[in-house]
């Protein structure tokens, strides 16, 4: 479990550095990188930080991993979350930030 | 003469160490008054740290219709078969509804029926969308003009002077910076303890836990060695969990009410028992007798439902959701596997944590504890930690009417000496990890982990503490080349600090009351004499057991006294056992 961070997208806000709830995001050369990756706890709190939509989010193998990302982003109420396989196959799931969980 | 770290020294009334769930609402609470200044020092950033980082899943601790808080003391003294403080629960629960009702009126969605009220789930729960209840917090804790926040500061050591709190001393996780903070009062706000054990996925996703891997017990350290009194670290807690991701079961438990099934398609649910830790050791015994692997059935659930499962899960925890997409088979095709955590040490789910009065006043005068690191009061899920941290504001608006001389000292130079040590230290052939595989192991194997299915007994316990003690030494010597892997090493030092407590309050209570939680195979049977709190002080001749007797039925809130040198007077009666 842990995220990656493309390099080409990232904009050096620094946001994710910011919100990492374990430190674990540096920056080296203007670009945030995951300093220590099997650190992750998998909150997912830098996906929703991130504007350039440059981190996505994946399981390692050894919880069942099998190479899809995990990838968010919010407008206005809603947040959408984008599964994408490693064929590229995506599928979304929208939810409605105003409305419970049902469960 | 300090070589690596420039110093820089503040000053507050109060400063909160940890701004997770308590320590935000304590802020919140003491800028809402307004009459003192208030420094909230964070290891990460308050907006997502602790608990609440990915979200929860719903309101566990709220007194629905019908209930009354006393309803709720009984909960979770029946959960916790006995050992609980009746005092401490009763104001929590008091205050259930009074915090909910505030975090909806600042923000969080809470279902409602079509006639306002809101929709439960079980006799205690409500539905919410938790995901933002961390930012909701964090703005709520800054907003006043009293209250400062400083984000990425690691808090190490306590200044305490005659019994009495004056400060703490830390240091920026991402700078070459010290800080030395003066402080008339002190709210302990760090939560539980994680790591202590080897976890359930040791490789890569070593993290992907159920409690924050980043809480690593630092509070109940700095208390332990600054003096104070701790209880019932002997009660572990274990959660039941969706297999590799560690995600949680209770919305599909009590969400779709799916039962848990063995291996061989036997429904176990109900004969362990249903306490909290009873559903972790059916499952456990399901598993050690060659039932296994353990299941929540759901396959019996609808596609409507599973749609709504993936979206509850990315409100909380993603992981879960991106492991059904990705595996190809959601809930309703498969069932979903479940297994226990590592144990954890964690106030707001067991007993464990800072011996503390009706106020959250701890046994260190002007130290006060809330949330996941205040003990005496289980089943405290996020409203309860947002009572205390509510209560414990108001024990230290109490606290600061008092006329008292804030001491002194330079002892704070020695702290800062042991962060140069480290910074200094050659490197050598041992590394960080090295010594957190180790003790992860050392726990496991001899202090009831997983793989000893969560069992252990006095000998094992003194191997335990003896090869602890020995990583204690091996520590000293660890380098750290910034303060990012100095924040690293006293994560660890700090696990070791509480694991050795946790060995001894395991030995003291020579019964077996908790399946799983604390199952002393020395003694596995429960036994009466021990309707006791453990308690535990460390001193300059190691860590000193106190048998204090039960707070419950016919009980007197307990507020503790000093006497004239300062020291704890009335800590609420102790059981002689001569």
């Amino acid at each position: 479990m842990s995220v990656r961070i493309n390099t080409n997208s990232c904009v050096g806000c620094k946001k994710c550095i910011e919100v990492c709830p374990g430190n674990l995001i540096k920056l080296k050369d203007g670009k945030a990188f995951i300093k220590r990756e099997k650190d992750c706890w998998g909150c997912t709190s830098c996906l929703k930080e991130c504007q350039a939509g440059a981190i996505a989010f994946f399981l390692g193998a050894d919880i069942g991993g099998k190479g899809s990302t995990l990838s968010t982003r919010a407008q206005g109420d809603l947040r959408y979350w984008i599964v994408t396989d490693p064929n590229g196959i995506q599928k979304t799931i929208t939810i409605n930030t105003k409305e419970s969980n049902k469960y | 003469m300090l070589k690596n770290l420039s110093v820089e020294q503040l000053k507050t009334d109060v400063l909160i160490i940890g701004g997770g769930t308590a320590g935000c609402y304590c802020a919140y609470t003491l800028g809402l008054s307004g009459s003192h200044k208030v420094l909230i020092a964070e290891k990460a950033n308050i907006k997502r740290s602790g608990c609440l980082a990915a979200g929860v899943n719903a309101i566990n601790a709220y007194i629905t219709e019908g209930k009354v808080p006393q309803d709720y003391v009984n909960y979770c003294k029946k959960d916790a078969k006995g050992i609980v403080r009746e005092d401490l629960l009763l104001s929590i629960s008091e205050n259930l509804n009074d915090v909910t009702h505030t975090l909806e009126k600042e923000g969080l969605v809470i279902l409602k029926d079509e006639n306002g009220k809101y929709v439960t789930r079980g006799d205690r729960n409500i539905k919410i969308n938790g995901e933002n209840i961390k930012p909701i917090l964090a703005k709520m804790a800054s907003e006043s003009d009293n209250v400062t926040v400083i984000n990425h500061v690691n808090i190490t050591d306590l200044l305490v002077e005659k019994n009495r709190i004056y400060g703490a001393v830390g240091f920026d996780v991402n700078e070459a910076k010290a800080y030395v903070i003066f402080a008339k009062a002190v709210l302990m706000a760090t939560g539980g303890a994680a790591g202590l054990y080897r976890p359930n996925n040791p490789g890569f996703s070593r993290h992907k836990m159920w409690y924050p891997p980043f809480n690593t017990g630092a509070g109940y350290a700095m208390g332990i060695n600054a003096g104070a009194e701790m209880t019932t670290f002997e009660m572990r807690f274990i959660a039941l969990r969706c297999k590799d991701t560690i995600a949680p079961t209770g919305t599909i438990a009590q969400g779709v009410r799916a039962k848990q099934m063995n291996g061989l398609g036997e429904i176990y649910e109900t004969k362990y028992g249903v306490a909290t830790c009873e559903r972790v050791y059916g499952t456990t015994l399901e598993n050690k007798e060659g039932r296994g692997p353990c299941y929540l059935k759901t396959d019996v659930i609808s596609k409507a439902q599973e749609e709504d499962l993936y979206k509850a899960y990315l409100n909380m925890a993603p992981s879960q959701t991106l492991k059904w997409l990705e595996g190809g088979q959601g809930p309703s095709e498969q069932n979903v596997e479940i297994e226990g955590t590592e144990p954890y040490i964690v106030g707001g789910h067991t007993a464990s944590g800072y011996w503390v009065d009706n106020n959250r006043a701890t046994t260190v005068r002007g130290l006060y504890a809330a949330g996941d690191v205040a003990g005496g009061a289980p089943q405290k899920y996020v409203t309860g930690a947002l009572a205390e941290g509510k209560l414990a504001a108001a024990g230290i608006e109490e606290y600061l009417k008092e006329d008292f001389e804030l001491v002194s000292s330079n002892v704070w130079e020695k702290i800062l000496a042991n962060y140069d040590e480290y910074l200094n230290n050659p490197i050598g052939n041992i590394t960080i990890s090295q010594v957190e595989e180790a003790m992860q192991k050392v726990m496991d194997e001899y202090a009831g982990g997983i793989t000893k299915s969560y069992q252990f007994n006095e000998t094992g316990l003194k191997l335990a503490k003896e090869k602890l003690e020995g990583l204690q030494q091996v520590l000293n010597t660890l380098k750290a080349n910034d303060t990012d892997e100095l924040l690293q090493i006293y994560e660890i030092k700090e696990r070791l600090t509480v694991s050795l407590s946790l060995i001894e309050h395991l030995k003291a209570r020579k019964e077996t009351r908790w399946h799983s939680f604390g199952e002393n195979m020395s003694y596995p049977n429960v036994d009466d004499n021990y309707n006791v709190y453990i308690n535990s002080v460390k001193t300059g001749d190691g860590i000193k057991i106190i048998k204090r007797p039960l707070v419950v039925d016919d009980y007197k809130n307990i507020i503790f006294t000093f006497n004239g040198d300062g020291n704890i007077q009335y800590a609420g009666g102790e059981i002689d056992e001569r």
